[in-house]
């Protein structure tokens, strides 16, 4: 390297990865900067985050939609439980998205019943992975009979059909007190196994690394050891793994109330779905009732989605390589082929 | 600019007739700010020769391995140079120019490699007699039984019993898993052999026995090896001539026995001054603490 | 000053294959002494329980037969958490030893808070600097900064060497601390290492698989074979004039660079790996064959044929 001076130790990408040009005299850092660590030291939560992409603003951009339509909307629509009589009326200057069977605003009814999703997607995705951080991680790290037992009981709940047990739980409790929080911890104790799972063998691995067993061997407490060395590498993994519980909740949700067991007095996406569906909003053409609920849905699945994506490039680093060779690769071609 | 017959004059020139001939060969990595891997290498390989190509991480040696033999992936660019393979039968083959088809069959054929880690680059499902097998069948018209004969025929050659090709990798240790990639590279009777690292992961005991292998190999079928590795002192003992990198250039290209009794460039007299002997006098170096690098610290 | 005196220390590994039990001996009956200012190197190669003695010292597992006496001057034992501040670790791999999340400082800080050798963040601050400097990672205050990632093999093991040294250590455990380091820097590690030990009268444990630089670097060697010492004795003795068959084979399997194209010419014996016995062990200090294992070396004395000749 001619164009930088002896006294440096440079990381260089290498066919296995990076590697280092060795330097010449002692470990001393005068000099420019490794080429690619970049400036002085960034901020550990920095690291974690991800590189902007399409995809990533893609999923962004929806996720902020939905979420503006759940929390500012019911403040700028009308009453949803309005009745009027102008019944089943396709959407009109009046009526933005028309009106149900019984004259009710669409879009009104619609801002209300995505705040009623988001709220239930939230607290299932807090509470799933609470439960599968506790049964997973904690397990994991203490390793012995107790992560036997943790594992054992995940693998329990793993193993009992979901939708089916949510029903029966559901079909249980009495309609009255069926509420918002029931649900949502009966969609959490139903979802959270997977999670535990995953996390449970991150953190085997993550506890196998040398510098979990130097930080034990200074001396750190273990509360101390899982929160602060192993915990922060497996912030990604976390991260993933709410955004499918947020995902799994919303559409069991919407499962749920759609068969007429959700929450008795909320008003969400799937309890839309399901009053469309008695008011027979199909056969008669009604697509402005069921369509717009459908495609929240939809859309708020697809967006954090894509933000997984972007999230499994942190976790597996390799992802990401893979795709910014993809791309020099496509502007060599571009710049060969003007050339030609 | 000078050519490395400039520099080092009776040694660049090997002393049997040449079976690889690499000029200035220059590999680029184009990342944000593009790094030049290797810069103007040049050397001749001898038939039958074994040549050690030392140097430490980030050097250049393993990219320059990659780049002769055409692997090298994006980012990495071929930025200039030419590698010239001299065949027995007499003909010169550019392989920087040859076609994806006659690459195919220009590779193990005439010039294989040992990658570095090879021993887990095994299929762990499938056994060794499988995969020799498909190395034969992807390069070779062959039928099954003289695929069964020449895949046994090589392990003998490299000290395995052929009663092995029934057996899976995981059933194999480290050193006989290494000896496997080896008969693999020679299952073709290629004129030259490339080996990245090949006794890096294995026990010093197991590591000297494939040494010796490896030179009884040649001796037998003589074909040229290019030895890369950072431990000098093995290089010392197996190569006829060694090539020192440093920063992506050849710095010292050399005779083994020139090399050891005086090294040119500084860059070797330090590499070799970092291995202390076994035999001699009990190095002063260490145990009063004058540290070459601490005085310039 | 802290002083380690280990006896008879043996370790079982239970195996299960299936449904039949073995147990595997990783190390068996291995007695040694770690004193201020001197180093011991525990020679072996993969297999040999070098690494098992190293987790055993350090209480990552426990022993299943012997005993490891941690004292200081005055015979005082150090025992329970007071252990972690006198014996410590190097570990081998420099790029897994350290926490990717987490800043050079930290690393450094954790074990001078655990063990109060500081008591705020500014004297906690102060000490980090001075540790790097120690360790020659210069400039201090730019080197605290840094995340591993940013630091390249070399400077990661001196972080690695100054955390040890933290809490005080007086003994210090280095396991293969320069097998995966750049050739030309491993030396400027271990000679830091016999700074720090002259510094601070430290005791040091050199485990390697390298014969060359165990013999440099340390007083005393200890050949390992299959958990089982089979030569003890200074540095010197054992690699210049070895007895046991073991020992003369690692030190012609090593590559020498004084051995210049050796490989395959004449006077390259062939390397015979079986029939090693490891019943019996040689002690130069001594100057006599010591049999570990009373019953096989019997037996193997009588088959083959008679007392084993001194010299």
């Amino acid at each position: 390297m001619t164009n930088i001076g002896p006294d440096v130790q440079v990381a260089v990408e290498g066919p296995g990865g990076p590697v280092e040009v060795p330097a010449e005299t002692a470990e001393t850092t005068t000099g420019p900067e490794p080429a690619r660590g970049g400036g002085k030291a960034r901020p550990a939560w920095r690291m974690l985050l991800p590189t902007m992409t399409p995809w990533l603003a893609t999923g962004l951009v929806l996720i902020a939609g939905v979420v503006l339509l759940g929390v500012v909307g019911p403040y700028l629509v009308g009453d949803p439980d309005a009745i009027s009589d102008v019944g089943l009326a396709p959407p009109s200057a009046e009526h933005w998205l028309g009106t149900t069977q019984t004259g009710q605003d669409v879009l009104a009814q619609l801002a209300h019943a995505t705040r009623g999703s988001l709220q239930i997607g939230l607290m299932v995705g807090v509470l799933a992975t609470l439960l599968s951080a506790f049964f997973g991680i904690y397990g994991a790290y203490l390793g012995g009979a107790a992560d036997e037992g943790f594992s054992l009981l995940s693998n329990v709940f793993l193993v009992i059909p979901g939708l089916p047990l949510v029903i029966v739980i559901s079909g249980f409790v009495p309609r009255e007190s069926r509420g918002l929080w029931t649900i949502a911890v009966v969609l959490a104790l139903t979802s959270w196994a997977a999670s535990a799972r995953v996390l449970r063998a991150q953190t085997l691995s993550v506890r196998a690394r040398d510098y979990v067993a130097a930080s034990r061997l200074s001396g750190e407490k273990p509360w101390r050891v899982i929160g602060v060395e192993i915990l922060p590498n497996l912030l990604p993994v976390l991260a993933s793994q709410f955004v499918y519980a947020v995902i799994a909740a919303i559409l069991g949700e919407a499962g749920l109330s759609f068969l007429g067991l959700g929450a008795s007095n909320a008003s969400t996406l799937g309890t839309m779905l399901f009053y469309a569906q008695n008011g027979f909003a199909l056969p008669l053409g009604a697509w402005w009732w069921f369509v717009p609920p459908g495609l929240v849905i939809a859309l708020f699945g697809m967006g954090l989605s894509l933000v997984n994506f972007s999230i499994d490039e942190i976790i597996n680093p390799r992802l990401k390589n893979a795709r910014t060779a993809r791309r020099r690769a496509k502007a060599a071609a571009r710049v060969a082929r003007k050339a030609a | 600019m000078t050519t490395l017959t400039d520099r080092v004059p009776h040694a660049a020139v090997p002393a049997r007739r040449p079976v690889l001939t690499v000029t200035d060969l220059t590999v680029v990595y184009d990342v944000e700010q593009p790094v030049t891997a290797v810069k103007d290498a040049s050397l001749q390989l001898g038939r039958g020769e074994i040549l050690g190509l030392a140097g430490e991480s980030g050097c250049g040696k393993t990219t320059l391995a990659y780049a002769i033999n055409r692997l090298h992936q994006p980012p990495a660019r071929i930025a200039s140079g030419s590698v010239v393979f001299h065949d027995r039968d007499g003909g010169d083959v550019d392989l920087l120019g040859l076609d994806d088809e006659r690459l195919r069959r220009f590779r193990w054929s005439q010039l294989s490699m040992v990658f570095q880690g090879a021993m887990n680059s095994l299929n762990p499902v499938r056994t060794i007699g499988a995969q020799l097998d498909d190395t034969l069948r992807a390069h070779a018209r062959m039928s099954r039984a003289q695929r069964r004969e020449r895949s046994a025929e090589v392990l003998t050659r490299v000290g395995v019993d052929p009663g092995r090709l029934r057996s899976y990798p995981h059933e194999l240790s480290g050193g006989m898993r290494q000896r496997v990639m080896i008969a693999m590279a020679m299952l073709l009777e290629p004129q030259i052999m490339i080996m990245d690292e090949p006794t890096t992961a294995l026990d010093v005991v197991v590591q000297r026995e494939i040494l010796r292998e490896i030179v009884r190999l040649r001796d037998e079928l003589d074909f040229a090896v290019v030895f890369i590795t950072h431990d000098l002192p093995l290089l010392l003992e197996i190569s006829d001539r060694i090539a020192v990198m440093l920063a992506g250039e050849i710095v010292e290209l050399d005779t083994a026995t020139q090399l050891h009794r005086s090294p040119a460039h500084p860059y070797t007299r330090r590499l070799l001054g970092s291995f202390p002997s076994l035999s001699g006098e009990r190095g002063a170096f260490i145990r009063e603490g004058v540290d070459p690098e601490e005085g310039t610290a | 000053m802290t002083s380690v005196h280990v006896t008879n220390l043996t370790k079982d590994y239970g195996l299960r294959s299936g449904l039949r039990r073995s147990t595997l001996r990783a190390v068996d009956r291995v007695s040694f002494d770690l004193v201020p200012r001197r180093t011991v190197a525990l020679v072996g190669e993969s297999g040999s329980g070098k690494s098992t003695i190293a987790k055993l010292l350090t209480r990552m597992e426990k022993p299943t037969s012997g005993r490891i006496d941690v004292q200081l001057d005055d015979r005082t034992p150090v025992m329970g958490s007071v252990y972690q501040r006198h014996v410590q670790m190097v570990f081998q791999d420099p790029f897994a030893s350290l926490n990717p999340f987490h800043s050079v400082e930290h690393h450094v800080a954790r074990p001078l808070r655990i063990h109060r050798r500081t008591h705020d963040a500014a004297s906690t601050h102060a000490r980090v600097l001075e540790m790097l400097e120690r360790v020659n990672l210069h400039p201090a205050e730019d080197m605290a900064a840094r995340r591993p990632h940013e630091l390249s093999g070399g400077q990661r093991q001196r972080v690695a060497i100054a955390r040890a040294l933290a809490p005080g250590a007086q003994v210090l455990i280095a396991d293969e601390p320069v097998s995966m380091l750049d050739v030309s820097i491993r030396l400027g590690v271990l000679n830091l290492l016999g700074r720090l030990q002259r510094e601070d009268n430290l005791a040091v444990l050199y485990i390697t698989h390298d014969l060359a630089t165990a013999r440099h670097f340390s007083d005393e060697i200890l050949v390992l074979y299959r958990g089982r010492v089979v030569e003890r004795g200074p540095a010197d003795a054992v690699i210049l004039d070895p007895r046991h068959d073991y020992t003369k084979l690692l030190a012609m399997a090593a590559p020498d660079p004084d051995r210049v194209g050796s490989v395959g010419r004449e006077g390259d014996t062939a390397v015979a790996r079986d029939g090693i016995d490891n019943s019996v062990c040689y002690d130069h200090t001594l100057g006599a064959w010591v049999p570990i294992d009373e019953a096989e070396a019997a037996a193997a004395s009588a088959a083959a044929g008679g007392v084993r000749a001194g010299a």
